[in-house]
């Protein structure tokens, strides 16, 4: 289906602002992923009444209802059936759906899965601040070995999901990584995202200002982002540091840091970014490169072209209606095949 | 078995008949009940089916839990039960006898397939010796062995299959002995066998022809002097008439009330005994712009409905009782939001796993109390195979008219039962209109209607009307409000608009006088051994009547002055009494449970002995 293009005034900012106040603790995280949002939207030529904004529960999940558009606040971990749901009823629609690290991956784990494997052109937004906000402060399936929070106060011994591998391992189309203090970023990995006809997961990492403040710090704080993040873009060669230039190189059975020197990318071999129709090694690979060991790639990682799962839905419908004789009525339908008269 | 005079020269006229097919799962029971069901209805009997299968696909062959039955009445007059005990057995093993022998009565038609008492299958069967050469068995019933497996090779032995292929054909012999036995036409079992293998493998097809007729013939030509029988025609409301299964009947309500209400229906389901066949059905439905999503587990098929229901299709899901408490904490968040959504439940035998493929009626507490909070939502059962397409049609004008979600009590032995059906006219079923927020005017996402209480909704598409829905208490504008008095006021807004639902019911029917000594209240699937039950009973003279009740929340506002013109209230239920207590506890009255949790259907006998006990106490 075509998207309507605006015969109106553009959107701005401030058609999507709610007059609601917005009460996330002040320094959260999620006011800048808010903005960004807020700032993608009118941008993307599409009506602003086929937005729909749906969430689960937690910190992130309060998001629909600073969205002045048409929102949904459902239940812990479920977001993804329900925004399945709408986009299937109409394809139409632009599918926002926000959720967190324990909303996702916990309790709601499954069904982010299964929407993922689906192909459901949605877009999934991921705050990962690894921690429970709401519940104040509980570690949760992101947190780190070893982290104290009040259930572990020996410190966690659950191995954390890596979000990436976890999306997939379902073989996402459409998964990116940013940060959410990186608001020119994050638009540029939204726009992308509805870009994408499918699912399109994105995991930000989000800073919780109150039970896990600077969790990100070392790989995005001012003194380490240079070194600790990789600014991927397709087509280009990874390479960072602030000093000295680094790139990465395949040294045959992973990925490896070298020093660029006064080498050009290309004499060294540098790994050029090709997140197009990648196959799963290689984004298994970048999903794997992360701080400490490496720099954390954030950007596109994987984008591949597959049918979605609405659209399907659609065509089969549409397929069966025009081939089957449209003089079937709902008499015949109920009368059946097989009749008798008394 | 009801007898008459001699309706021609070589057969007895019966008006009603019944006949139990059983055998191993692996036997094709239930398909051979199928077409002893299509035939008799095709020649215009009343009927009524009761599928009775393990919940194992296939046990061991040859065992106890292997056996699988079919059972079904066939009538001249008025059928409203499968029966309570066969007329006529068929045992295709020793396992099928050790099952089901206690059911038939003394003088009662025995038909065994010979071949299959072997000393194996005695020993699986736990025999110590062999029931037909028993005189308990031999001298009590009218015992008909036949060397089932023989014949069926026999009468292939042209054909290029291999043993076991035809051996697998025996259960059309099987058939094809009844059918002369009750004298019924072949022919539609013929056409059915053509249509459904004659592409995929014209031997089988052939094969089972081959058979179904030699077991038609070995009647006529080996049994020439056993009785005949004849179940004529029933004498029935003219019209047009088609069988129809209960889950079958579901589909085609919720199918013709979507477009009576222009809304495109989007099914989600998980599979689940009872409930699959309704997903597989409507899944072959596209044609009339149905959506179905299978879903990963039943939290997420209640999920992808109401989130369908949001953006302005009809959401369906539905399952069994299992299913329910999954779904439980999404039909709270519909509650909340109001939004129009219908949950089917095919109840069976719980807790838990169960009883999976045995009937029960246990989940309406369940459905009526069963979640968190006070969150009241409307409840209906339907009472007859038939009788589902009417009630599908039903919550679908509840839903929409009073943006709710609402709860379908169904049950297995609706569900897998079939009956003739009547078919209404399309034209008969009001149009269910109830329109979206108008563009161009605020909207107030709960502002009521002042008749219904029910909100009005907005689409997502809909220009200048967005607004976000939760699980967060709101306010009348629909804002998020922690408000205390906001919160009670809303709570008692949501009670009080389903309580308004009573204000839209019909009188309440009520079968025989509306006072008496003895009323009997039935809801759901009983309908049939309850009715058969007081109507032999007033026949006879006695001073009882009965309600079946569709709507169980609310409850018919009229309810309570009918219960107080009776001496008693008889309270029958396949659950431990859950109506009971919510007539008690709602109406004040007092009432006699009647209560039975064996997975069973109640029997027209025992319910007619209870009902004759209160009336003589």
């Amino acid at each position: 289906m075509a998207i309507e293009t605006l015969e109106e005034d553009s959107l701005t900012k401030k058609d999507f602002v709610t007059p609601n106040d917005v009460r996330w603790c002040p320094g959260c995280g999620d006011y800048a992923i808010l903005n960004s949002l807020q700032r993608t939207l009118p941008e993307l030529d599409i009506p602003k009444e086929n937005f729909v904004v749906v969430s689960g529960i937690g910190c992130s999940s309060r998001f629909p209802y600073y969205m002045n558009t048409y929102g949904f606040h459902t239940i812990h971990g479920r977001a993804p059936t329900v925004a399945t749901g709408v986009k299937v009823a109409n394809p139409d629609l632009s599918v926002w759906m926000i959720t967190g690290d324990g909303d996702g991956l916990s309790i709601g784990g499954n069904h982010l899965m299964h929407t993922l494997r689906r192909n459901v052109d949605i877009n999934i937004l991921l705050f990962n601040n690894r921690v429970y906000g709401l519940t104040k402060g509980q570690y949760s399936p992101t947190s780190p070995l070893g982290t104290r929070t009040k259930t572990t106060p020996a410190g966690s011994i659950d191995n954390p999901l890596n979000p990436i591998l976890f999306a997939l391992g379902a073989e996402a189309t459409f998964i990116a990584r940013t940060i959410d203090t990186n608001p020119k970023h994050m638009i540029k990995i939204f726009k992308a995202a509805q870009a994408h006809k499918g699912v399109s997961f994105v995991e930000i990492f989000q800073n919780c200002v109150i039970f896990n403040d600077k969790t990100w710090d070392p790989v995005y704080g001012r003194q380490n982002r240079d070194d600790n993040l990789l600014f991927l873009e397709a087509g280009e060669p990874m390479v960072y540091g602030k000093e000295e230039k680094k790139g990465i190189i395949w040294n045959g059975s992973q990925p490896e840091i070298t020093p660029l020197g006064d080498s050009s990318p290309k004499d060294k071999h540098i790994l050029v970014h090709s997140p197009e129709n990648a196959g799963a090694l290689y984004t298994a690979m970048l999903a794997e490169m992360t701080y400490p060991e490496f720099p954390t790639p954030v950007g596109v990682l994987r984008r591949v072209e597959k049918p979605t799962y609405d659209s399907q839905i659609h065509d089969q419908v549409e397929q069966a209606m025009s081939s089957e004789p449209a003089n079937t009525s709902l008499q015949d339908l109920i009368n059946g095949a097989n009749t008798w008269t008394v | 078995m009801d007898t008459e005079s001699a309706f021609a020269e070589e057969f007895i006229e019966l008006k009603t008949v019944v006949i139990r097919f059983a055998g191993d799962s692996g036997d094709g029971m239930q398909t051979i009940g199928e077409r002893f069901t299509d035939s008799s209805a095709a020649f215009g009997n009343d009927l009524a089916t009761f599928p009775d299968f393990p919940a194992e696909i296939r046990a061991p062959a040859g065992t106890i839990p292997g056996v699988s039955a079919f059972q079904i009445q066939i009538g001249s007059t008025e059928v409203l039960t499968a029966g309570d005990v066969p007329d006529a057995l068929v045992a295709m093993n020793p396992a099928a006898l050790a099952v089901h022998l206690s059911d038939l009565e003394e003088g009662g038609m025995l038909i065994v397939n010979s071949a299959a008492f072997t000393p194996e299958n005695l020993k699986m069967a736990e025999y110590t010796s062999n029931p037909l050469e028993d005189e308990a068995v031999t001298g009590k019933y009218e015992l008909i062995q036949v060397d089932i497996n023989h014949f069926t090779l026999e009468s292939l032995a042209d054909s290029e299959l291999t043993k076991k292929d035809k051996l697998r054909c025996k259960n059309f012999f099987a058939l094809g002995f009844v059918y002369w036995i009750y004298s019924r036409p072949i022919e539609t079992t013929i056409d059915f066998i053509r249509e459904k293998w004659s592409r995929r493998s014209p031997a089988l097809a052939d094969a089972n022809i081959k058979v179904l007729k030699a077991g038609y013939y070995f009647g006529e030509t080996t049994e020439t002097s056993r009785n005949r029988y004849m179940v004529a025609k029933a004498d029935v409301e003219s019209g047009l008439y088609r069988k129809i299964s209960g889950n079958e009947a579901l589909v085609l309500g919720l199918i013709v009330g979507s477009k009576k209400a222009n809304r495109k229906l989007l099914y989600s389901g998980y599979p689940i005994t009872p409930a699959s066949s309704i997903l597989e059905m409507l899944a072959s439905y596209k044609r009339l712009g149905v959506k179905t999503v299978q879903a990963e587990d039943e939290i997420a098929a209640i999920g992808i409905a109401l989130g369908a229901s949001f953006a302005g299709n009809l959401g369906i899901t539905g399952t069994s009782g299992p299913g329910m408490c999954l779904k439980a904490e999404f039909i709270g968040l519909a509650t909340a939001i109001e939004l129009p959504l219908v949950i089917l439940n095919i109840q069976r035998g719980g807790p838990s796993t169960g009883l999976p493929t045995k009937t029960e009626q246990s989940d309406l507490l369940q459905a009526v109390y069963g979640r968190h909070s006070d969150a009241s939502i409307p409840v209906i059962a339907a009472n007859s195979p038939s009788d589902c397409f009417e009630t599908a049609i039903e919550a679908i004008r509840i839903a929409l008219t009073y943006s709710t979600p609402i709860i379908v009590l169904s049950d297995l032995y609706l569900a897998n039962g079939a009956e003739p059906w009547k078919i209404p006219s399309i034209d008969s079923f009001d149009a269910i209109n109830v329109p979206y927020a108008e563009e161009g005017q605020p909207y107030r996402s709960f502002n009521r209607n002042k008749d219904t209480l029910a909100r009005t909704q907005a689409i997502p598409g809909q220009k200048g009307l967005e607004h976000r829905v939760g699980g967060l208490e709101k306010d009348e504008e629909g804002s998020v409000s922690y408000d205390p008095s906001n919160h009670e006021e809303m709570t008692k807004l949501r009670a009080d608009k389903i309580k308004l639902i009573a204000e839209s019911l019909p009188p309440t029917k009520i079968l025989g006088e509306d006072s008496g000594k003895v009323l009997v209240v039935g809801w759901g699937g009983t309908y049939g051994s309850i009715t058969a039950s007081v109507n032999s009973l007033q026949a006879e003279g006695f001073s009882v009547s009965s309600v079946h009740l569709r709507h169980l929340n609310p409850l018919p506002k009229d309810l309570k002055e009918i219960m107080q013109q009776f001496e008693k209230i008889l309270v029958p239920e396949l659950n431990m009494g859950q109506l009971n207590v919510l007539l008690r506890s709602q109406l004040l009255i007092d009432t006699i449970p009647f209560n039975k949790v064996q997975g069973q259907p109640f029997k027209v006998k025992e319910l007619t002995k209870i009902i004759h006990d209160l009336l003589h106490d």
